[in-house]
């Protein structure tokens, strides 16, 4: 039932003892104490849960751990060096957060929708966020921090 | 792992190693160190922090209870003075997620005289800060901040006095800046308040009736005095929450501690017949099946086992009689047919059957209000833990003293021995003020002995979260001859029978499916729309009506954000608008001339409604003219639609010429008011004639709530509460079958997301006080009074845009399509 399942998270690699059919979720979270990644659904459907493997937003809620190979990064693991990274820093100047719960989806998916496309459209933006869903409706702030970002403060306008 | 909330990472650090349920206030007075040399410690860090943990195992003790109420009249419950000059705020709220706690720093900071960054706060810890009541009812800031900001300059009229003593001057020829007293002629001579509290506390007694009567002999300070309020202070909880290093009610841990998950009867009302736990007794780290009356849970040392087991026990239920509850989409016609509850005789103003008799025109129509969940993003979850014959609740719930009081009620515990830690979690709005997760891991936790974490799963949040009551209204207007309103009836019927929400230990889902009710249901109500309109004749009814199924329901009842505020102010202001297109009026001058009103108006009121009104207009560029919009200059005109608008007598049917392009536009206008919030609120919507969605592309809000402490922070949340009313307008909606929930997940209930936001959103804040620069300005609730007009807004914009009136959110595409398609929209009209 139980065996090794090896994971690359933040830089670091965790070899545990576990089942492997486990979702990734709860090994971030209970096995190795990270609280970026949130239950929202185990479905899936809402992005609380999401961490970034190897470039791609991941749902850690419907991914089986010991099926990942790829170098996980985790909110957590956004930060280089004791310096935000830019979107984080967005997220503060433009007081993002409401609850704040989700917001680990919202970062997390965004980091990638600008890592593999540093200058979206509004529409891309849109559309990359569509499926992190916020509760609290901290949707307007979301889409402004990102275009800080991408288009500097003045450009966002608000 | 830490439970404590906002302190410094260095000081959670040095509390965890010492014990992860002890507190910096259990600390201080078990240590016996006085207030100021553990406040030292608060601020220099971990190390000395842990070199002072020599009186540790006191500490240890201390924490384990038992846990006295605060006292309230006590001075040194609200505020500690540390020997490095800073201090730290003890108050009895919780923030959920709209930067109160940042509010409440800054307007106690400008009573107490001292930097905000030198100072800290703890909030919703039922053994260390006194009893306030958690949140709700939009008060934290408008009735809760009063005392806080009462003790605070309380505080500093004795430090005062103890500089004048210090110094040897009168308190007169003293002033203070940043916790530093100093003479006046002569500032050389100073003394800090740290040097002046070294070595003591307070110890000074308030008077006060109840807590929110706290009050010491000072005065608090003029508005005009005020420096700290005013500012947009970052919100200090705001980076922890993003860099993910914030320790969340979800992330606390304990040794020993298990997993829970519920297992729920399949349908409303099932009877539990019998567990085979043998189906579950081989799995990994199973523990046990802990069941009491239809109420089941499994108990797993790991979550996914926990996951897995609840999955897997097989356990027989027993479908009850009778249907427990109309499907949804017959829940109107029950509503309308079954016999009241409560309520029913009309309350009149003037002579409403005198004026509709003798009215040119009467215009009526019906509006439906569906059951809305609260569908947290984060489902309910809460960590118990039962050691040395204490219970500590470690939980998101917005009101913990009240979960405190119910779950010692719950569990048989003296109050005393029970405890709640309020930690951040996903978003309350009225949730967690019906806070079922917490009462089932202590519940859990009593049973099994050890610490239980509890995790709902998104379906049983979904379908099992308290509702928002579903409405129904029929509403009634009389225009005399010159298009004046003269007569208004509204009747409102709500499914709100057996209304729960205060964490009481009957009316918690865990309670309901043990049998333990209450003798009577809780009272629900009808509410009316806030009286804002100057109509000399009108009669309200309202009325209750109960499902079949009243108790262990998933259409149980419950605060969400403004209760009744968004259903009726949807009505109220979709048949304003309703009245003004059947007048030909602008529907802003329309309104404008009811708030004109008449002497025995509210003046105050009316003064800021007309002022707010306005100002949403103004924002907007509002170009007056009535609804619905004339179709587009230079188009040919497709179609000419009967508006849906109006039935009964009179004429007044809206004729309506559609644009040709498959996009609609339009504008539409809603106010009320809260309490003593004013706020107008302005959509654009965009409609596809051809698809039937509906985009709102802007949103204007106008919003007066007096005083405004954090301008930033108040924005945010007149945006998010926008958008969460906007989300019930577009896509919100429990659905249901005779027996159980079938809207449980983001697919079967959908919610506002990225693609639905607002191009853009304009604030306005208003002071549209009589007397804008009056001394004693005072701060008005905001959470809520902006969820209330908007879905009527959108409703008005809709109409504009199509001439089309929808009575029933959300407006889904098919619900729009359907309205459009039935009023003969371009898209099946005969001209295409």
């Amino acid at each position: 039932m139980m065996s090794n399942v090896t994971l690359r998270v933040n830089g670091a690699t965790h070899t545990l003892d576990i089942d492997p059919s486990t979702r990734l979720l709860y090994v971030l979270r209970n096995d190795l104490g990270l609280r970026g990644p949130r239950f929202g659904c185990g479905l899936g459907q809402c992005g609380a849960c999401t961490v970034i493997i190897d470039g791609v937003a991941t749902r850690s809620c419907v991914t089986t751990a010991s099926r990942v190979s790829g170098e996980i990064t985790t909110l957590e693991g956004l930060a280089r060096n004791g310096t935000l990274d830019p979107l984080q820093q967005a997220w503060i100047d433009e007081q993002v957060p409401q609850c704040g719960f989700c917001q680990n989806g919202q970062i997390m998916t965004a980091k990638a929708l600008l890592d593999r496309n540093p200058n979206p459209t509004d529409a891309e933006i849109r559309e990359a966020m569509d499926r992190a869903l916020c509760r609290c409706m901290t949707y307007y702030r979301v889409q402004a921090a990102i275009k800080r970002v991408t288009r500097g403060a003045e450009e966002v306008g608000r | 792992m830490t439970a404590l909330t906002h302190l410094p990472k260095a000081v959670e650090d040095a509390l965890e190693r010492i014990n992860p349920s002890t507190s910096r206030r259990d600390f201080l007075k078990s240590s016996g160190a006085l207030v100021v040399s553990f406040g030292a410690t608060a601020v220099t860090g971990a190390e000395a922090f842990a070199s002072m943990a020599g009186g540790g195992g006191e500490a240890l003790a201390q924490a384990a209870g038992p846990y006295p109420d605060p006292d309230f009249r006590q001075l040194d419950t609200w505020i500690v003075i540390h020997a490095d000059n800073t201090a730290t705020f003890y108050v009895g709220k919780t923030d959920c997620g709209q930067g109160t706690g940042t509010a409440f720093r800054q307007m106690m900071c400008d009573e107490l005289d001292i930097a905000y960054d030198k100072t800290s706060l703890v909030m919703g810890r039922t053994d260390i800060t006194p009893d306030q009541g958690g949140s709700g009812g939009s008060d934290a800031i408008e009735r809760d901040g009063w005392p806080m900001r009462r003790v605070a300059a309380e505080a500093r009229r004795v430090l005062l006095e103890l500089g004048a003593e210090r110094l040897g001057v009168p308190v007169v020829q003293l002033e203070v800046s940043d916790a530093v007293i100093a003479v006046r002629s002569d500032p050389a001579r100073k003394v800090t308040y740290a040097e002046l509290v070294s070595g003591q506390r307070f110890d000074v007694t308030l008077a006060g009736r109840d807590i929110n009567a706290t009050s010491g002999v000072a005065d608090v300070k003029p508005v005009q005095d005020l420096r700290m309020v005013g500012q947009s202070v970052p919100r200090y909880d705001i980076p922890a929450k993003v860099d993910g290093s914030l320790t969340w009610a979800v992330d606390v841990k304990l040794p020993g501690m298990v997993h829970a998950r519920n297992v729920r009867p399949p349908v409303a009302g099932a009877v539990l017949r019998g567990i085979d736990e043998s189906s579950v007794a081989d799995m990994p780290g199973f523990i046990r099946v802990v069941s009491r009356g239809n109420y089941v849970a499994v108990v797993c040392e790991r979550e996914e086992q926990a996951i897995a087991a609840a999955r897997r026990l097989q356990v027989e239920w027993e479908r009850p009689a009778a249907a427990p509850f109309p499907a949804s989409e017959e829940l109107y016609a029950y509503m309308r047919s079954a016999a009241p509850t409560s309520g029913g005789d009309p309350d009149d103003v003037g002579d409403p059957e005198a004026a509709f008799a003798g009215a040119a025109r009467i215009i009526e129509a019906e509006y439906e209000f569906p059951f809305q969940g609260h569908t947290a993003i984060g489902p309910a979850h809460a960590l118990a833990d039962p050691s040395a014959g204490q219970m500590t609740i470690y939980s998101n719930d917005m009101k913990a003293y009240g979960m405190r009081n119910g779950v010692a009620e719950f569990l048989g515990m003296p109050r005393e021995q029970v405890r709640v830690v309020w930690m951040e979690g996903p978003q309350a709005y009225g949730r967690t003020a019906a806070d079922d997760a917490g009462f089932e891991a202590a519940f859990l936790a009593q049973e099994i002995g050890r610490p239980v974490r509890m995790q709902w799963t998104r379906n049983e949040e979904t379908a099992w979260d308290t509702k928002g009551p579903a409405y129904t209204f029929r509403l009634r207007g009389g225009l005399d001859a010159q298009d004046k309103l003269v007569a208004l009836e509204y009747d409102a019927r709500s499914a709100d029978h057996n209304h729960v929400g205060y964490n009481e230990p009957d009316t918690v889902l865990i309670a309901q499916l043990m049998g333990r009710r209450r003798a009577t249901p809780a009272r629900g109500g009808a509410a009316t729309p806030s009286d804002m309109y100057a109509i000399p004749n009108r009669r309200t009814t309202t009325q209750v009506v109960a499902l079949p199924m009243i108790w262990e329901t998933p259409l149980r009842t419950g605060n969400l954000r403004d209760p009744n505020g968004p259903q009726v102010t949807f009505a109220a202001e979709s048949f304003i608008d309703e009245l003004a297109a059947a007048a030909g009026a602008d529907p802003v001058q329309f309104r404008l001339n009811l708030l004109a009103g008449s002497p025995e108006d509210d003046a105050f009121r009316r003064a800021r409604s007309i002022a707010v009104v306005r100002a949403a207009a103004e924002a907007y560029g509002w170009e007056p003219r009535p609804s619905p919009k004339p179709r587009d200059a230079g188009t040919t005109p497709t179609q000419r639609g009967t508006g849906t608008n109006v039935i009964g007598r009179g004429t007044s049917t809206a004729r309506t010429e559609l644009g040709s392009g498959p996009i609609l536009t339009g504008r539409g206008i809603a106010y009320t008011y809260r309490s003593r919030t004013i706020v107008a609120e302005i959509a654009e919507v965009e409609v596809n004639r051809e698809t039937g969605h509906v985009w709102v592309k802007r949103l204007v809000c106008a919003h007066d709530c007096g005083l405004v402490i954090n301008p930033e922070g108040l924005r945010r949340t007149i945006e998010c509460g926008m958008l969460h009313s906007l989300s019930r307008a577009l896509w919100e909606e429990v659905q249901f079958d005779t027996e159980k929930v079938t809207s449980v997940d983001w697919l079967s209930h959908p919610s506002l997301r990225h693609s639905d936001t607002p191009e853009t959103i304009d604030v306005v804040l208003v002071n549209g006080d009589p007397n804008p620069d009056r001394s004693d300005l005072a701060p008005y609730g905001a959470g809520e009074a902006i969820c209330k007009p908007l879905i009527a807004a959108v409703a008005n914009a809709i109409y504009d845009a199509t001439g089309v009136r929808i009575r029933r959110p959300p407006f889904r595409d098919e619900r729009v399509l359907a309205a459009l398609d039935a009023a003969g929209s371009p898209q099946s009209g005969p001209e295409r």
